[in-house]
């Protein structure tokens, strides 16, 4: 798991992924890049991380991949990413395509539910939580 | 001593409470009125363990992480 500050650098980070994992013999290699639209007159979108939370999260998915044979990879940005450029990008390699196509849809949309970032809309400079947008995390509640 | 922490955009101060359990961090909180609206869509963490355990007993030094609403990427 990698974390940057601004928008990711996505041709370097997916082509370092490749070399990493180019004598592993694996068949598939499946990226996925989550790119910052141009809508509602947002300049850009920031992120806060809370990172303790987040290494357990993409560790448990490490280990659910290596026992299917395949290995999940992701990065992510913190603070302000521009319009058009990326926040998020993951990848799943694996032996053959069905694993990994399964994975990366479970991994893309459980991280969407699951991981602990908090989005914001940056407009006039401004930092708004994207509140309608987001999803409380699994087991909220509990205090209440 | 146990130490709650307001992860993202809630906004407010780390609080040091005396408490024995989950549940007596959960009283405390839903008297403060800037953090009770969040409690019902916030998740818990104790010392970065993601947790759904009311009745978790808590030990001097533990920290309660409250996570709100998330969007990744």
């Amino acid at each position: 798991m990698e974390l940057y500050q601004g928008a990711l650098d996505v041709p370097t980070i997916f082509n370092r992924w490749l070399e990493e994992e180019n004598s592993f013999n694996y068949g598939a290699y499946i990226p996925f890049v989550g790119t910052i639209r141009e809508e509602n007159g947002i300049e850009a979108l920031s992120f806060d991380i809370y990172e303790p939370v987040l290494q357990k999260w993409f560790d448990a998915w490490v280990e659910k991949a290596e026992k299917l044979g395949a290995k999940v990879k992701m990065a992510h940005a913190i603070g302000d990413v521009p319009v058009h450029t990326s926040s998020y990008v993951s990848a799943v390699f694996s032996p053959k395509r069905r694993v990994a196509l399964e994975l990366i849809d479970e991994f893309v949309e459980d991280f969407k539910a699951n991981a602990p970032i908090w989005k914001y809309d940056v407009i006039n400079g401004k930092r708004i939580y994207a509140e309608d947008r987001s999803t409380p995390m699994s087991g909220s509640g509990l205090l209440a | 001593m146990i130490k709650v922490e307001f992860l993202g955009p809630i906004g407010e101060e780390n609080l040091e409470l005396h408490a024995n359990t989950l549940s007596d961090v959960a009283t405390q909180l839903q008297e403060i009125e800037t953090i009770a609206p969040w409690l019902s869509k916030c998740a818990v963490a104790v010392n970065d363990q993601m947790t759904s355990d009311l009745s978790m007993v808590l030990k001097s030094g533990d920290k309660v992480s409250i996570l709100p609403p998330v969007c990744g990427g």
